[in-house]
């Protein structure tokens, strides 16, 4: 079967619904296809509050959120939802193969946002000795069988990794009656948000070994137990020191990888610090026609930011249909000092947006740091961040004036400790 | 003593609070810090989000929250409570699953729709 339209969304979470939300409301032929049973992708399992203080100024649930979104997607008429609904393939000629009930489609697109989210890194991922009993599983995993399906993942629980999801899941497995023994994080910093900290393990006594990892799983068909460990200053584990951990169940929350198989197939270069493609003030990726958004861009901290993102991405893909981004000429972003990453990774001129937001995520916690622009040895503009941590992205907006006839373009981050 | 960590900006500062007749407080960079240890000393609150049974839904459980912050030790009574309640499909989002719980003018709503499994 055949199908046409404007402006294809692979990925109904809440980047894909705000890019559709955004194409659909300038007039396009917008199609979103999820493979989901329903709209608003992870939201939905991530019942616990703390969404939307940016963007709707109050503070929602994952639901709640998604729901605003949803709501607002299906009350135009021109934006056609297409749920269960699997792509299987991209080409660079923006032809969509996907298959759902009805059957195979070949759809084809003038444009396509790109809004398929991330994935949780697994046990194949860590590559800890041991035996492969069950009662490993990913926090998110973990999070979607408590939160819809109903049940609990065991008893007695250790987690690996202090990203956010691992702490969240930490409180909610507490509060759900189990024992949650600890979190382990092989950094000496850890991982999630502050607020994460304090509400979800120190409210409840839940202990946080920083430093350390797990070396050893034990278990024959079940999870029996683990072996933790120290790690030195190069993060190798200092294996005398270890210690058994009684434990039925193992959550692992050890970062997300954008998952861009689908960008891969359309020939897409992707940046190997991000994981997700590179693009410019657009979000329009190296290939003219495909945009990207949210988590499959780059992992952020907050869905606010995942659904500005899908906002831009539909309005610069309408810009895209009617000619006017032009890419005239392209200047990379260079970063520097301590910033592991930026999005967007260069700009394209002429810059038509009124105004910039660049993403960062710096490489070690520090205090009293200063972000300059730059361009080769003269500072456009600075801003002071009293602490930045690696959990916390650096957002700032810059006008597009101070940049329409610069030579370079190099953030430089600064700081003390 | 007790030690705290402030959670109203990212610099994350360690507070100290003595008892005393008044709350003495140390550690804070800011103002900020001294109404959040104060409130978290006096009256820590928190929102709590679970989930309850529903029947005849798409999924088995809905997810729930309370309108408002309530006290902190009101959270496992009322977990307590709520493992109790079951509903049934269909239902809409912010619909009162429990009201005025513990007499705080708080009630449990729905944070979605549970549409009604065709069987």
């Amino acid at each position: 079967m055949k199908k046409e339209v404007d402006i294809a969304v692979i990925g109904g979470g809440p980047g894909g619904l705000a890019g559709a939300f955004s194409a659909g409301k300038r007039g396009l032929k917008v199609l979103i296809l999820e493979r989901g049973e329903e709209l608003g992708g992870i939201l939905n399992q991530c019942i616990h509050p703390g969404f939307g203080l940016l963007y709707f100024k109050e503070e929602l649930t994952g639901p709640e959120y998604a729901e605003r979104w949803i709501k607002m997607v299906e009350e135009l008429d021109n934006i056609e939802i297409w749920t269960k609904t699997m792509v299987l393939e991209v080409s660079p000629d923006k032809r969509i193969l996907a298959v759902n009930e009805k059957g195979l489609w070949e759809i084809k697109a003038k444009a396509i946002i790109f809004s398929m989210g991330c994935r949780e890194r697994t046990q194949g991922n860590l590559a800890i000795p041991g035996t492969r009993p069950s009662g490993i599983f990913t926090a998110g995993t973990a999070q979607r069988f408590v939160n819809i399906e109903g049940y609990l993942p065991g008893e007695k629980i250790l987690i690996l990794g202090s990203g956010d999801i691992g702490l969240i899941m930490a409180r909610r497995l507490r509060w759900e009656g189990a024992e949650v023994i600890g979190v382990v994080e092989k950094l000496p910093y850890p991982g999630g948000l502050t607020r994460n900290l304090v509400q979800c393990l120190e409210d409840y006594d839940i202990p946080l070994y920083l430093s350390h990892t797990v070396v050893e799983i034990k278990g024959k068909e079940r999870l029996e137990g683990v072996y933790i460990a120290p790690v030195d200053d190069k993060g190798n584990p200092i294996l005398e020191n270890k210690k058994y951990i009684s434990c039925d169940t193992l959550l692992l929350s050890v970062g997300l990888i954008p998952e861009n198989e689908l960008s891969e197939m359309a020939e897409i270069p992707l940046d190997g610090k991000t994981g997700g493609p590179f693009v410019d003030q657009f979000l329009m990726t190296e290939k003219e026609g495909f945009f990207a958004c949210g988590n499959v861009l780059l992992v952020n901290d907050l869905v606010d930011y995942v659904s500005l993102q899908g906002l831009l991405a539909g309005e610069s893909a309408e810009k895209y249909l009617k000619g006017e981004i032009k890419r005239e000429k392209k200047l990379p972003v260079k970063i520097n000092g301590n910033l592991r990453l930026v999005v967007p990774q260069y700009l394209s001129y002429p810059i038509i947006l009124p105004e910039i937001t660049f993403y960062f995520r710096v490489l070690n916690p520090k205090e009293n740091s200063i972000l300059y622009l730059k361009e080769k040895e003269k500072i456009l503009k600075t801003w002071k961040y009293p602490m930045v941590k690696p959990a916390e992205m650096l957002v700032i907006k810059v006008s597009s004036s101070i940049l329409e006839n610069v030579e370079e373009i190099n953030f430089v981050l600064e700081g003390s400790k | 003593m007790k030690k705290l960590t402030c959670i109203v900006c990212p610099l994350s500062c360690s507070l100290f609070i003595e008892e005393k007749e008044e709350l003495k407080i140390t550690g804070n960079k800011c103002e900020r810090g001294i109404k959040y240890a104060k409130e978290e000393i006096r009256n820590p609150k928190r929102v709590l989000t679970t989930t309850v049974k529903i029947k005849d839904g798409i999924y088995p459980v809905i997810p729930v929250r309370t309108s408002k912050p309530i006290p902190k030790d009101y959270i496992f009574p009322l977990l307590k409570k709520l493992s109790e309640v079951e509903l049934t499909a269909p239902i809409p989002s912010g619909y009162k699953v429990l009201e005025n719980i513990f007499n705080l003018g708080i009630d449990v709503i729905t944070t979605r729709e549970m549409k009604k499994l065709n069987k």
